[in-house]
Parts: C-alpha cells; sequence; structure tokens
C-alpha cells in the first residue's frame, strides 16, 4: 500500500490535488457525463438503432479500416524518421525536425484542403496516380493519406526519446558477440523500441479515429462509402437528433477508453 | 489524520473557487449604444455586411441612437443549434425555416407561429437553384434530365449536412413530378439516376462551389443563383454560364426576431425595425445587388433583367412544408437514404 501523500521539499500537495480534480472534472468529466445523459433518452433499442444501422457500421468499417491501416503507416515509415533524426548527422536536421511537427500545428481544415488540391483528379499528384488508374481523394484511399498526414508526428515523437537514451554501445556489444544485423535489430532493438512503437501506433491510431477536420475534405462523404463515423454525428445533429448523435459519441468513447487503456498497458511494458 | 483533513479540505476549498468563478455571470453591458446580434448562414456574410450599415444610417435618421450590429455566419443548422444552446441572437436570418422551426420548438425563444409575423412566410427575399456549367456548355446541358444522363458529373453539397443541398435534391424532385404527372416512384428513380452521377458530396455548399470552381471536377454545379451569380461574376465570365432549368425551387430564407432574447436584450423595436428595413424600397434593393431576388414589386421590376423568368414552386405547395418534407427526404430512412441504400 502506497502512502496516501508521497513526502516532497515543495508542499502544497492538496492545493495542487485539488486543483487538477476541479480541473480535470470541468474539462474534461463533467462533458463526458453530459453526453453519456443525452443518450441516455434513448430506449435500449432506439440506442442499438442508431449506432448499428448499415450506413453507421459501413462507417465504422471506414473509419476504424483506414485509421488502423494509416497508424501501420506511421508506424513503419514514422521508426525510420525516428531513426534518421537520432542517428544520424545532416545539414537542415533541425528543419526536418521541425516539419515532423507541422500537423500538430497545422489547423485540420488547412491539411485538408491542401490535401484534397493535391490529390484531386486535376491535382499535382492526384493527375499521375489517375492516369495509373488509381483515385485518391474522394476514395477511402483519400481517407487514409489525410489520416497518414496528422498521425505521423504520435510515432516519431514517441519512439525519438527512447531512441536517444538507447545506447549504440549496445549494438557494438551485440556485434562483438558475433549477432548478425538482422539480429541485432530484432533482438536488442526492436524488443527494447516495441512499447514506444506501439503506444506511437495507438495514439495514432486513437487520433485518426476521431478526426474531422481534415478528412471532410477529402472524403467525398458518399453514403455506404467515404462516411466516416463523426461526419455521421453531424448527420444526426443536422435532423437535431441530439440523442442519437450522442448514442455514436458514446460509442466513440468506448473505444477511445479502451485504445487508452492499451496506450496504458504498453507504457508499463516499457518500464517494466 | 491532522493531514487528511487538511488536504480534503482544500481539495473543497478549491473546487468550490473554480466552479465559484466558472458560474459567474459578467455583468450586462451599459445600453449604449445597442448592439444587435443576427445570426445568419454562410452565403449571405457581404449582404448583410451592406445591409447593417444601412440600417445603422436609416435607424439614426429616424431619431435612434447609434446601432452596431454583430453578424454570426456558419452552416444554417449548426447556427441554429447554437441559438438552442444558448447564443443570444436578436434576429435570426437562416436558410431554411426548419432551422427556425427547430429553435421554436426545442428552446421556446420564439412562438411556434414565428413565420407569420412578417409578410411572405417571413422571407423579405428569395433565390432558386439553377446551374452553374462550364463555359460554352460543352455537354449541352439544358435542363434537369440532362443531369441524370451517363457520363454527366453533378457537383451538390450533401443534403444531410447542408441546408442549400436539400434545396437542390427538392428542386430536382419538383421537375421530376411534374413530367411524370406527379408519379413518387418515378421521382425518386430520377432522382436515384442524377446522385448516380455525383462524385463528391462536400460537407457545405461552399465547398461544393470550391469542387467545381477550383478543382474542376464535374459538369454542372446545382448552386443557390446568388452563388451562381457570384461565381461567374467574381472568378470570371470567361470560366463559367449560368443555365437556367424550366422548373426550380422557391427557396426562402426566412429571418425571425429571437422574442425572448430581445426582450431580455431590451432591443425589441430596434430588432423588428432592423427585419422590416430588409422589406423596404432600400433593403430590397440592396438584397438585389447581393443576387438575392427582390419581393417588393417596383424593385423586382427595376432588376428583372437581372433575374430570369423560370417555374418556380414552392415548398408550401410541392411539399406541403418543411416539417414534412425533412423527415420524408433527409431523416434517418428517408428518400436520400434510400437511393443510396439501393444503390
Amino acid at each position: 500500500m502506497k502512502p496516501f501523500k508521497q513526502p516532497s521539499v515543495i508542499p502544497g500537495f492538496g492545493l495542487s490535488m485539488g486543483f487538477t480534480l476541479a480541473y480535470l472534472s470541468l474539462i474534461v468529466l463533467i462533458p463526458l457525463v453530459a453526453l453519456v445523459f443525452k443518450s441516455s433518452g434513448l430506449t435500449w433499442q432506439a440506442f442499438t438503432e442508431a449506432v448499428a444501422s448499415p450506413r453507421v457500421a459501413a462507417s465504422y468499417r471506414l473509419s476504424f479500416g483506414t485509421s488502423l491501416v494509416a497508424a501501420l503507416v506511421n508506424g513503419f515509415f514514422g521508426f525510420i524518421v525516428a531513426w534518421v533524426l537520432v542517428r544520424y548527422k545532416f545539414p537542415g536536421k533541425g528543419l526536418v525536425d521541425m516539419l515532423v511537427d507541422l500537423p500538430f500545428a497545422l489547423p485540420t481544415a488547412v491539411a485538408g484542403i491542401a490535401l484534397t488540391t493535391i490529390y484531386s483528379q486535376n491535382g499535382f499528384l492526384g493527375k499521375p496516380l489517375e492516369a495509373l488508374g488509381i483515385k485518391a481523394a474522394f476514395t477511402p484511399l483519400g481517407v487514409t493519406i489525410a489520416l497518414t498526414f496528422i498521425g505521423l508526428p504520435f510515432v516519431v515523437r514517441t519512439v525519438q526519446p527512447v531512441l536517444q537514451a538507447l545506447d549504440p554501445d549496445v549494438e557494438e556489444a551485440a556485434v562483438c558477440l558475433g549477432a548478425t544485423r538482422w539480429q541485432t535489430f530484432t533482438k536488442v532493438l526492436l524488443p527494447a523500441l516495441l512499447p514506444a512503437l506501439l503506444t506511437g501506433i495507438t495514439s495514432a491510431f486513437a487520433r485518426a479515429v476521431g478526426e474531422y477536420g481534415s478528412v471532410v475534405f477529402i472524403a467525398g462523404n458518399m453514403p455506404m462509402k467515404t462516411e466516416i463515423t463523426p461526419l455521421l454525428i453531424i448527420t444526426k445533429l443536422e435532423q437535431y437528433d441530439y440523442a442519437g448523435a450522442a448514442a455514436i459519441a458514446v460509442m466513440m468513447l468506448v473505444v477511445s477508453f479502451t485504445l487508452l487503456f492499451l496506450i496504458s498497458l504498453f507504457q508499463k511494458m516499457e518500464r517494466a | 489524520m491532522k493531514t487528511i483533513k487538511k488536504y480534503v479540505r482544500n481539495i473543497l476549498w478549491v473546487t468550490g473557487a473554480v466552479f465559484g468563478i466558472a458560474c459567474t455571470s459578467l455583468p450586462s453591458q451599459a445600453a449604449d449604444p445597442v448592439t444587435l446580434y443576427n445570426v445568419s448562414y454562410d452565403p449571405t456574410r457581404e449582404l448583410y455586411q451592406d445591409f447593417n450599415a444601412a440600417f445603422s444610417k436609416h435607424w439614426q435618421s429616424k431619431g435612434g441612437g447609434p446601432v452596431e450590429v454583430k453578424q454570426s455566419h456558419g452552416g444554417s443548422g449548426k447556427q441554429a443549434r447554437a441559438v438552442i444552446d444558448g447564443l443570444e441572437a436578436d434576429v435570426v436570418t437562416l436558410a431554411l425555416a426548419y432551422d427556425i422551426d427547430a429553435i421554436a420548438e426545442k428552446s421556446g425563444l420564439l412562438p411556434k407561429d414565428w413565420q407569420a409575423k412578417l409578410p411572405n412566410n417571413s422571407a423579405p427575399y428569395t433565390s432558386t437553384i439553377v446551374f452553374l456549367v462550364r463555359k460554352g456548355n460543352p455537354k449541352a446541358i439544358k435542363d434537369w434530365e440532362d443531369l441524370a444522363k451517363p457520363g454527366i458529373g453533378v457537383i451538390t453539397p450533401n443534403p444531410k449536412t447542408s441546408g442549400g443541398a436539400r434545396w437542390n435534391l427538392l428542386a430536382a424532385w419538383a421537375y421530376a413530378l411534374k413530367k411524370n404527372a406527379g408519379d413518387e416512384a418515378k421521382a425518386k428513380e430520377f432522382v436515384a439516376a442524377l446522385y448516380k452521377n455525383v462524385p463528391v458530396l462536400d460537407s457545405g455548399a461552399r465547398g461544393s462551389t470550391t469542387t467545381f470552381v477550383e478543382r474542376g471536377i464535374g459538369d454542372v454545379l446545382l448552386a443557390w443563383e446568388n452563388e451562381a451569380f457570384l461565381a461567374v461574376n467574381e472568378l470570371g465570365k470567361d470560366k463559367f454560364e449560368i443555365v437556367v432549368p424550366s422548373v426550380s425551387i422557391l427557396a426562402e430564407p426566412p429571418v425571425a426576431v429571437v422574442e425572448k432574447n430581445v426582450v431580455k436584450h431590451k432591443t425589441e423595436t430596434v430588432a423588428k425595425a432592423y427585419l422590416d428595413y430588409l422589406y423596404s424600397p432600400e433593403g430590397q434593393e440592396i438584397a438585389a445587388k447581393h443576387y438575392y431576388r427582390p419581393r417588393e414589386a417596383a424593385v423586382a421590376a427595376k432588376y428583372a433583367a437581372k433575374f430570369p423568368k423560370l417555374n418556380l414552386v414552392t415548398i408550401d405547395e410541392a411539399f406541403g412544408g418543411w416539417q414534412k418534407a425533412q423527415p420524408k427526404f433527409f431523416n434517418d430512412g428517408g428518400v436520400f437514404d434510400q437511393i443510396y441504400a439501393a444503390h
């Protein structure tokens, strides 16, 4: 049993703890309770109808499917970016490092409009892709591209510090002891980095599932095909169906909590 | 033990203080000058900028004090929800009567018969849905019939999220009903064929205009007449032209005083005068300049050359009003969902 109050040289535990609780209630807890409360006006049947109608189910498939692909793509390429940023020195490294954070800083609507312009059939990248028979904008591929864009920093920024803390001596020791390069990577590097990588991928996934601003522009919003779940929440609101909107939101909340739980598990792995 | 007590007391104290600060409402502002809050929808921004300046002059010439009108613009449904949730609008000027109905119903801020308070269904200006095509009309689009033909790209926003897009679908439906002597099954077939030609459903009207104009997607844009004029005049007469279909819908964007809010703000008279001024010759003139069709006969005659004559049906006569049209066409399971479920 941990003691109730950790001794510290800096006083003010009661004050700061009180502030934390008040702050979290105000910013996070109360809105979430209100959300659940709004959806509680529905009967069980109306609730399941709202969250499991074919159109909503199609949006889950799109939202979760594209988010997963985007997170995995980021897992792979984000890892490489983190590796390059930590292990090599090159001119313009500071700039590249800053570029990684751009998706954080850019308003998502701006990203969405920019990506749509580039990937639409007359766009800079859309035109050559169209010539190859690939439609990017207004298809699930376009949605995946937008979600990959917004998820990139999550993987890079979680893997980077762990990689930085990893001493290159360890790899050298592995090689001296006769490990091949592949063995050094899979048996020495990867186990140390895996928790951070998984945390990054899961965060990117969680962020992508809830993303609205950048996706609505490039998705095309075709019913049953390219409607993301947050868009369906908006369409419910347009019909003044507050309870139905809240019901879908509660489903997304459950998913978010599950993801956060997974993230905390991965972080425990990292500490272990 | 003592520390726990102290700890709990501190928590309570701080929690209480934070909530206390959050709940203390700011004192109401001094009454001079009068501020009116007009909550409107997207394409009226320029119209009301002009109109507000004119009204302020008019009000002062009548012996009133200075008036400052604040405008807020956004999707019509989103704006209505903001008013329901407590945005203290003095007047609302939205795209659909359905959205003001929702305010009346959900918040009780104005009476349910609000639409009878002002002339012409509380719609001082009207608009309609026309086609914007590329210069020279390369696909020879003349009427609604052509939009359902294979190989035509039609750009229109998603009626689930855009008020303007609802007028588009209803206009197409009205045309099909007229052509097929009121056969609803045929009308549905026609509308389904038309939406098969839609490659993108943007979330709002301006988004669709961007898709058509900037990205060069599609052969025809279904647009508000005022947006179509704006696109032609601002973006180039050499790039686009307007095609007027044989039949379209009379879009009546309504206005209303939010009665409980004006009582609270003591702005009843000025808010009423503000909306009345929309019906005056000066107000009508400003609307016409911004490509909205004026109601007043003299102003309408003056601008008759600008607005092509066409057969316009109203939502009340063709669909029995928004209260019937919204659930039938646009709510979950409505006509719009049905044509996509059948794809």
